[in-house]
């Protein structure tokens, strides 16, 4: 047992620091590490960096144009990104979508989509959540009726991230509304996003981010071939993909800025006259994340050697959601608590880059309460972490 | 990255988990805890036949040559059979001592006796008002002719009165926390001056209470330089206090397994209380407990061989975490079986009076977790 990088390892963290020090849009990490407004453009010019070097399919096979990294390296890539203030790569297109038309798509579907998604062609954006359907998610009634050589797409999907900058959607429709279950019965369809009926509102979160959106579909007509696999067997495509190994679910590399963050507020905060970071009552806080985060790290690396040793992802990546979201949401917790008073006062103008005015208190604290109050979505979306801990006593407890 | 374990710890591991499972079951434990020796001497055979008292010291010592890894092996077989031998008295902390500070003759001839089951070790090193403190020692030691006395009183000593031997701490200069200055002592148990009184524990352990009034020690007992103990006292507490982490390791799983057994077969209002929501959640809480605290397990192990700063604060952070998860698992498993969990005859009780005591041994959660702030801020 060993727990330090091999020299191949390490040589490999060093290529991804000296490309991180070469490619990474440096107004882009300096927006990410001040936790700034990004832009369509931000994204889109981090992504297309990465793109470039042949690095932005993560943990795509070779065959399709992946660097064919094993589960460390990917470890070691998202550990260097995250700390150098790259955004997280956007997961829809490339973690999302691609997985599932490499896994259950013809060849035409794979020849046309996936180079787009490698060369940012296609901006993808996720049709699952519906207003009746939340963590039951089978129960979806966006419905596809077939006209032809298309089907006619009729209802509302909600909470779609980004959906505001996507040209495509992924979609789970009912196209058997009379089978036995709610499972059976589901198709996966790839729209375009300018197809006629197709309307697109935005829901604004309580920071007062747009983040996510509603999508109507009013008699969108969309071609059979965009189907992806057998009629109704969607709902398999999706388990596919909720259940497939998701890169850097966890989200130590954030976790572990976050938590630098909080050190520096931390120390530059003053109770009594000393730093906040000297006060045992809250420093003691403040270890209790980090040592949890310690061992966050030790069951990802756990889980990823076990993955290097071909085990089938299972009930883990349920694991590391549902800690990995608490940790977060503690950090941030601890970090507008940090800040006292401070914590108030709240402009969100300054979030985008150009503000000329000046926010009340240190510059730092401006963003800190909004983050706190956006990062609760964690632990909802992505599979609650109920709905995590229901996996898990199905799958890894048998109950 | 390589989380694999050796040929060698593979064997270990099937060996001491073969032992446990068959040789040390509930009913077997609970006869030796009660015992009048608290421990069963036969057991205790068996341990060194299998090597199991070898595995940390070197091989030109006579030992199996093990690291923090093969150790955790045999705590955490150790852990899930509940398993009262003075293995970490004796073993980790007695013999680790007497392997970094004995001279080339104390080690020869302790470490063999100890390897081969004739002998048997306690750390004679807190004190009544020293709670979780190393460097707090008030015993002091004079220097008296050749040899030394030693006068104090030593509080809650894993296994005194089952030891041959005691190792005493006691102070020949400096203040009462200062590192500088702790002296360690060889002790045979019938020295006069020196009276023991033992003790049951709440967790099936036994602890002694110990009073030296005038002890006189001729030249030879000590061990190491007198005043200079310290680091190999935290090195030793580093190894022991990952033992501990194994231990909880092992019988936060058997307590887990137990739990999710009974889930499934008691049945309440007609079904097994297993099918209720509010019942598996609250299990896979234990599930990821256990998952955290094996984690931090390994991380311990891995690290007793780095650099100080970094061996102390990922040896406090484990502890910390892990004293967090015992506890938990501990009240979690009472509360979801119901009146059974607090009977004496049924296992899991036992298995939780462990997980808690082990909170009470070589640091608590709160004071690992100021520790790690120590070694993290380097202050």
């Amino acid at each position: 047992m060993d727990l330090n990088y091999t020299p191949e390892e390490r040589a490999f963290r060093d290529e991804v620091r000296a490309f991180l020090a070469e490619k990474l849009p440096k107004d882009v990490a300096s927006k990410e590490k001040n936790d700034k407004r990004l832009t369509k453009d931000d994204h889109l010019r981090w992504m297309g960096a990465l793109s470039e070097r042949g690095w932005l399919g993560v943990n795509w096979p070779v065959e399709y144009g992946g660097p064919g990294w094993d589960p460390v390296q990917r470890h070691i890539f998202d550990e260097e990104c995250t700390a150098a203030g790259g955004p997280r790569i956007l997961s829809f297109g490339v973690f999302m979508v691609a997985h599932v038309i490499m896994k259950f798509g013809n060849q035409a579907q794979k020849d046309h989509y996936l180079p787009r998604i490698l060369d940012l062609t296609d901006w993808w954006c996720q049709g699952y959540s519906e207003p009746g359907a939340g963590s039951d998610l089978a129960s979806l009634k966006t419905s596809a009726v077939r006209d032809g050589d298309h089907y006619v797409v009729n209802g509302q999907k909600t909470w779609t991230t980004l959906g505001q900058h996507a040209n495509k959607i992924f979609c789970l429709v009912r196209t058997d509304p009379k089978a036995p279950k709610p499972q059976q019965g589901i198709s996966f369809l790839l729209i375009d996003m300018d197809t006629p009926g197709i309307t697109v509102r935005p829901i604004i979160l309580l920071d007062g981010e747009h983040e996510v959106n509603e999508v109507f579909f009013d008699n969108v007509r969309v071609p059979l071939e965009n189907r992806v696999g057998e009629e109704n067997e969607g709902w398999t495509y999706a388990k596919y993909l909720l259940t497939h190994e998701r890169t850097n679910i966890a989200g130590v590399g954030l976790s572990k800025e976050a938590m630098r963050h909080l050190k520096v507020i931390s120390g530059d905060q003053v109770k009594g006259g000393r730093p906040l970071i000297e006060d045992p009552v809250f420093r003691a806080k403040m270890a209790r994340v980090e040592i949890d985060l310690m061992a966050l790290e030790m069951t990802q690396m756990r889980v990823l050697a076990a993955a290097q040793e071909g085990a089938a992802p299972g009930a883990e990546s349920s694991i590391l959601k549902i800690r990995g979201t608490q940790i977060r949401q503690a950090i941030t917790d601890l970090s507008r608590r940090a800040l006292g008073p401070h914590a108030l006062p709240f402009q969100s103008d300054a979030l985008d880059e150009g503000f000329n005015g000046e926010t009340l208190g240190p510059d730092y604290a401006n963003p800190v309460a909004a983050n706190y109050f956006n990062i609760r979505k964690q632990s909802i979306y992505g599979g609650s972490n109920e709905i995590q801990k229901n996996i898990i006593a199905k799958m890894n407890l048998g109950l | 990255m390589d989380f694999s374990l050796t040929e060698e710890q593979r064997l270990l591991k099937e060996s001491v988990d073969r032992l446990i499972a068959d040789k040390y079951t509930f009913d077997e434990r609970m006869k030796i805890a009660g015992s009048a020796d608290g421990y069963s001497e036969q057991m205790w055979t068996t341990f060194a036949e299998l090597g199991l008292l070898a595995v940390p010291f070197p091989e030109e010592l006579g030992g199996l040559g093990g690291g923090g890894v093969d150790l955790m092996i045999v705590m955490e077989a150790f852990g899930r059979g509940l398993v009262v031998e003075p293995y970490l008295a004796t073993v980790v902390l007695g013999g680790g001592l007497v392997e970094a500070l004995g001279s080339e003759e104390q080690k020869a001839e302790i470490l063999e006796a100890v390897i081969g089951g004739a002998r048997k070790l306690a750390f004679a090193h807190g004190e009544p008002d020293s709670r979780f403190e190393l460097a707090q020692v008030r015993t002091t030691a004079t220097k008296s002719g050749d040899g030394w006395v030693l006068d104090g009183r030593k509080s809650v000593v894993l296994n005194g009165a089952q030891a041959d031997d005691l190792i005493v701490s006691a102070r020949v200069s400096g203040d009462l926390t200062d590192e500088d200055g702790i002296a360690l002592f060889l002790v045979p148990k019938d020295t006069e001056g020196l009276t023991l009184r033992g003790s049951p524990s709440i967790d099936g352990g036994q602890a002694a209470e110990v009073e030296l009034t005038g002890v006189r020690l001729g030249a030879g007992a000590e061990l190491g330089a007198p005043g200079q103990a310290y680091p190999a006292i935290e090195q030793v507490t580093a190894r022991g206090i990952a033992a501990l982490c194994a231990e909880a390791v092992g019988a936060i799983e058997a307590t887990n397994d137990i739990t999710l057994d009974y889930l499934k077969t008691r049945k309440q209002f007609g079904k097994p209380i297993g099918s209720f929501q509010a019942l598996q959640h609250r299990m896979v809480d234990m599930r990821v407990a256990l998952e955290e605290a094996r984690s931090m397990s390994v991380l311990a192990a891995a690290k007793l061989r780095a650099d100080r700063a970094e061996r102390e604060r990922s040896v406090s952070a484990a502890k910390s975490l892990i004293g967090r998860a015992a506890r938990h698992v501990a009240e979690e498993s009472i509360q979801m079986h119901g009146g059974i969990a607090m009977t004496w005859e049924y296992s899991v009780g036992h298995y939780c009076k462990r997980l808690v005591m082990i909170d009470h041994q070589l640091g608590d959660v709160d004071h690992h977790e100021e520790r790690f702030v120590r070694f993290v801020d380097g202050t």
